[in-house]
């Protein structure tokens, strides 16, 4: 189980990097993404791996190790939101800047 | 109010006349010794008179001088400002508050030169002045530093008893090079001199305040203040003293051909602050006494004339010293004072500069051993002497007599009689010091020796006359012979342009070259070296430092693995399914798009149903919503790409080894994240901060969601940074897109749709109203049930998955599903909602729920709950967190609609018609460009 997930991160990192080193800003905003979901994974797997434990308490006297690590997923959560945000950013600096330079090149000019 | 402490200055005094030190502390730093100390003794009030008196002056000229049209308020604010900052610093006790105030004053002796702002050559010189004095001011404050390192106190009064200490010290060489370069550059000595000429383009109340009476004077003040300390050692010797007597010479060679009146005014004042530095180079006592005195006395004299200078160009429109001439018969009263004021200047008997000067002779003429300092400093002074009378006869003689003015526009008169007062003033001060100084000075000038000197001030008369003796002779010498220089060479002088001889020793050239090589130059090669335009292969050495920084610090912590215990096939499957689909993402990003994107929605699915296995359900309904609006927001930036194919090109050889090299740093980077998750997850975890939520979620914030009660509740701080970020980049996007012009090749319509037009005339248009009709309707009655759904969610999310981030982005998702269904310009028509005022609410509910809790004492944020009892719905959870995650709700939902709109509308743009600057648009459409 943790050796599927970590190799799902270490795939999804790669393609990701190997992504955000292509010159087309195209390929930069989706190895970003792909890069973030590897983020993300990491993230919640610093919480160690649960898999049927209750994310939700069930009343003020709950044993608290039956449940999961929301500190991770408090912090995945937002990582998701912001990760939305930049997405939509990128987005639109990578489509104004072809409008300027006439160029998908990361560097504004083609080679 | 500078009145007011000037009053209170001169009442302080009888407290000081018998040597006591008036102290005021207040600890600021203990632990570092630093403390606000005010000190005031004899030297200090002498200087804090000047300061508020001249100030005073200077405030009442300025009323007059300045013009309407000028922004007058700010003038005034700076003078005082200024004034403050020099009192500041004559009155510290503590030498690293006097560094503090003595950037103080170079701050905004910055501000008041360059108060005409709109000049550029005042721009300039308030700019040199600025790096000059800075820098000095930057190197005092290193002085001080190591003053206080070798007394281990920066209390002025340790320091100045601990001379030897210093001067025996290791690192005095240094010190008094770093505290002379702060000293010099201050007081515009040789060879810092030429900003101030050039700080001339002050307004004149400014250069008759700052730049003869207190800020020049804040180098020779600090020299005289450290006299103490320093003045035993043979380098201060011969650094001072031939450094002042170099200013001494060539300021007032120079001024001999300065056709500007202030540029005159300022090469005397370099002259007379290098007559004070050289006396106080000299070491004796009465030198001091001297320098003291003459500080005194050329604050009077050259305010007094700066302000006359002020008078005439005010009245004549020029200070060009060959347009004006005959002046005395237009303006006779203001003609005499000048006249009085620059006999001061010259040093002629009866009035207080040859009282001073004298005094300067007498020193200059003592027996040394050493037979070069034996005849240059008396050849030298009496040289700078005879200098400074033609100088002054020059001003006198070129300004106010010969013919009546030729070339000036208006017909000067006198001044009003206020503008003149403060001149009247000072000149009477100048003859009362002069004619009778036993009585008029004397006392002051006593307090102010002794604070300086204590013990060993020597016996000093201020008579005028002394018997006929050397310097006497070297006084008439100097008279005689500044006539002799000037009276043959008149008319040569006057106008005459340039400066023979030292023509091409212009520091302001040389420094202007230094800035030009510092700023531009250097910096453009060490640009060419280590920067780079391009950003790729920056990405690339980002990406490799950070592998490099990841192995190097993890290798070692790396251990043993241990070998995988279970394997759950479904998981497997899963990401067997996420990995291909990221690395074909990877594959097919360049030629397809839609394709690449497609497969990026694959991994992020996968991703999602990982987190719904690990027992992550917020997450995973959150990552499923992103995903969703992001391909939205892409597909609808797609249509504005270049189309690229893949048969067009061929890759030339470097780039096929990037790819290469860009593969193998990617494999790298992979397998580095894979062996480190797994080495983490592998380990038992370390006692976190997590119980302490699982805790107290529902004790103290009221919901059994324990990841939405964080973010709403414990760290809700966090979460209101997070929703200004969105809105922040929401109103960037919408900013962007409103000045949007497509590349010239994106332009056209799609492909697609010119095709379906070809098929159908406007078919194109209407793709939802035929082919898409049954879809479309139910997408268009799914309208108020998605906001159904999303209220659900909001109101659920304390307790269950939900909550005010998934709510907002269902939201915006029914407004996706509309664009849909009906095309943009459907939706535009009928959209009522304003993204940018939700996305404002927002962020004041947010804000206010957090201010509430501040009213009530609680820190911001804080929230209370209570489960409230609603009708049909049932038990609710009502915590004020609710009221937050009602702004987070509405900020969500106004930027990701506002986003939306802003992409969508680019598709129904018109192109821009050649030739013609500005689309048209539709009227109705206007708020969304």
């Amino acid at each position: 189980m943790e050796l599927t997930l970590a190799i799902a991160i270490g795939v999804l990192s790669a393609s990701g990097v190997y992504l955000i080193l292509r010159p087309r800003t195209f390929q930069v905003i989706i190895g970003l993404s792909l890069v973030s979901y590897a983020v993300n994974l990491f993230i919640l797997a610093m919480g160690r791996l649960r898999t049927d434990a209750a994310p939700f308490l069930s009343g003020a006297d709950a044993n608290i190790a039956d449940y999961t690590d929301p500190v991770p997923q408090a912090l995945v959560l937002t990582a998701i939101v912001i990760g939305f945000a930049m997405t939509a950013l990128f987005l639109v600096v990578l489509l104004a800047a072809r409008g300027l330079s006439g160029s998908d090149h990361v560097d504004g000019r083609g080679d | 109010m500078a009145g007011v402490l000037t009053l209170v200055n001169i009442l302080l005094f009888p407290q000081l006349a018998g040597g006591q030190v008036l102290v005021s502390r207040t600890e600021w730093v203990p632990q570092f010794g630093l403390n606000i100390t005010l000190r005031m003794d004899g030297f200090a009030w002498l200087f804090s008179v000047l300061i508020t008196g001249i100030g005073l002056m200077v405030v009442l000229y300025a009323r007059y001088y300045m013009s309407p049209k000028d922004p007058i308020a700010r003038f005034y604010s700076l003078l005082l400002a200024f004034m403050g900052a020099m009192l500041g610093l004559v009155l510290s006790g503590n030498i690293i508050q006097l560094a503090i105030f003595w950037e103080l004053t170079s701050l905004v002796s910055f501000l008041l030169i360059g108060y005409w702002y709109h000049r550029g050559e005042a721009r300039d010189g308030a700019r040199m002045a600025l790096i000059i004095t800075g820098t000095g001011g930057l190197a005092l404050f290193v002085a001080m530093m190591l003053m206080g390192h070798i007394v281990g106190s920066y209390e002025l009064e340790d320091v100045l008893a601990s001379g030897a200490m210093i001067v025996e010290s290791p690192l005095y060489p240094v010190l008094l090079i770093l505290f002379l370069l702060g000293a010099f550059t201050k007081s515009a000595q040789f060879p810092f001199q030429f900003w101030l000429p050039n700080a001339m383009t002050a307004p004149t109340p400014v250069s008759a305040y700052l730049h003869s009476a207190t800020m020049v004077k804040a180098g020779v003040f600090l020299m005289a203040r450290f006299w103490p300390v320093m003045h035993d050692s043979q380098l201060w010797f011969w650094i001072v003293t031939y450094t002042g007597l170099a200013t001494l010479i060539f300021g007032a060679y120079t001024a001999l051909f300065q056709r500007d009146l202030k540029g005159l005014l300022a090469y005397s004042t370099i002259s007379h602050l290098g007559l004070i530095t050289t006396l106080l180079g000299m070491g004796t006592p009465l030198a001091a006494v001297a320098a003291i005195f003459h500080i005194a006395n050329h604050a009077t004299f050259k305010a007094s004339l700066f302000m006359a200078v002020g008078i005439i160009d005010h009245e004549t429109g020029t200070r060009d010293v060959r347009k004006l001439s005959g002046l005395r018969n237009y303006m006779p009263f203001t003609a005499t004072l000048a006249i009085i004021a620059s006999g001061a200047m010259a040093g002629v008997p009866l009035l207080n500069g040859f009282l001073s000067k004298e005094m300067f002779f007498t020193e200059t003429a003592e027996f040394d051993p050493n037979i070069f300092v034996n005849l240059s400093l008396p050849i030298g002074a009496t040289l700078a002497g005879m200098l400074s009378v033609a100088y002054s006869i020059k001003f006198v003689h070129g300004v106010f007599f010969g013919p009546p003015p030729t070339e000036l526009e208006t017909v000067p008169h006198e001044p009003p009689a206020l503008m003149r007062r403060p001149i009247e003033i000072l000149v009477l001060l100048c003859l009362a010091v002069g004619i009778i100084p036993g009585i008029t000075i004397g006392p002051f000038l006593a307090a102010a020796v002794h604070s300086v000197l204590g013990g060993d001030t020597p016996y000093y008369s201020l008579s005028v006359w002394h018997g006929f003796n050397l310097p006497l002779i070297m006084s008439i010498i100097a008279l005689v012979g500044g006539a002799v220089i000037y009276v043959p060479y008149y008319r040569r002088l006057r106008n005459i342009d340039g400066v023979p001889l030292t023509r091409g020793l212009v520091g302001r050239r040389v420094f202007e070259r230094l800035l030009v090589t510092a700023t531009n130059r250097w910096a453009r090669h060490v640009v060419g070296a280590f920067g780079t335009q391009r950003l790729q292969p920056q990405i690339f050495t980002v990406v490799f430092l950070a592998l490099a920084a990841g192995v190097g610090a993890g290798w070692a912590r790396l251990g043993n693995l241990p070998l995988p215990n279970n394997f759950d096939p479904v998981l497997g499957l899963v990401w067997l399914v996420g990995g291909i689909s990221a690395l074909a993402a990877a594959q097919q990003a360049k030629f397809h798009r839609l394709a690449s994107m497609i497969l990026m929605g694959g991994a992020g699915l996968a991703t999602c149903l990982t987190f719904a296995w690990f027992s992550a359900p917020d997450l995973a309904l959150t990552q499923l919503l992103a995903e969703i609006a992001t391909t939205v927001l892409i597909l609808l930036g797609l249509r504005w790409l270049p189309k690229r194919s893949p048969f067009a090109e061929a890759a030339p050889l470097a780039a096929r080894f990037r790819r290469y090299r860009d593969v193998g740093l990617a494999a790298l980077v992979g397998l580095g994240t894979a062996v480190a998750s797994y080495a983490v997850m592998t380990r038992t975890a370390p006692e976190g901060i997590s119980d302490f939520f699982l805790a107290n979620a529902y004790t103290q914030g009221g919901g059994t969601n324990v990841v939405n009660v964080m973010l709403v509740d414990f760290r809700g701080f966090d979460t209101m940074g997070e929703i200004t970020v969105l809105g922040v980049v929401a109103l960037t996007v919408f900013g962007l897109l409103r000045r949007f012009r497509p590349a010239s090749d994106s332009a056209e319509r799609p492909e697609q749709q010119r095709m379906l037009d070809d098929y159908a005339p406007g078919a194109s248009q209407h793709v939802a109203d035929d082919f898409l009709r049954i879809p479309a309707l139910i997408m268009n009655w799914m309208f108020p049930v998605v906001i159904v759904i999303a209220i659900f969610m909001f109101l659920r999310g304390h307790d269950l998955p939900g909550g005010g981030f998934i709510a907002g982005i269902v939201l915006s998702l029914a407004f996706i599903l509309q664009y849909m269904a009906g095309g943009t310009r459907w939706v535009e028509e009928r959209l009522r909602i304003l993204p940018v005022l939700w996305i404002g609410w927002g962020l004041l509910f947010a804000l206010l729920t957090g201010l509430g809790a501040m009213v009530l004492g609680y820190p911001f944020l804080t929230s209370a709950f209570a489960y409230a009892e609603l009708p049909l719905i049932g038990k609710v959870p009502m915590a004020t967190a609710l009221i937050f995650d009602l702004g987070v709700f509405l900020l969500v939902v106004g930027a990701a609609v506002l986003m939306l709109i802003a992409l969508a509308h680019q598709s129904i743009r018109r192109p821009k018609a050649a030739g013609s600057s500005k689309p048209k648009q539709r009227a109705g459409l206007d708020k969304w460009n």
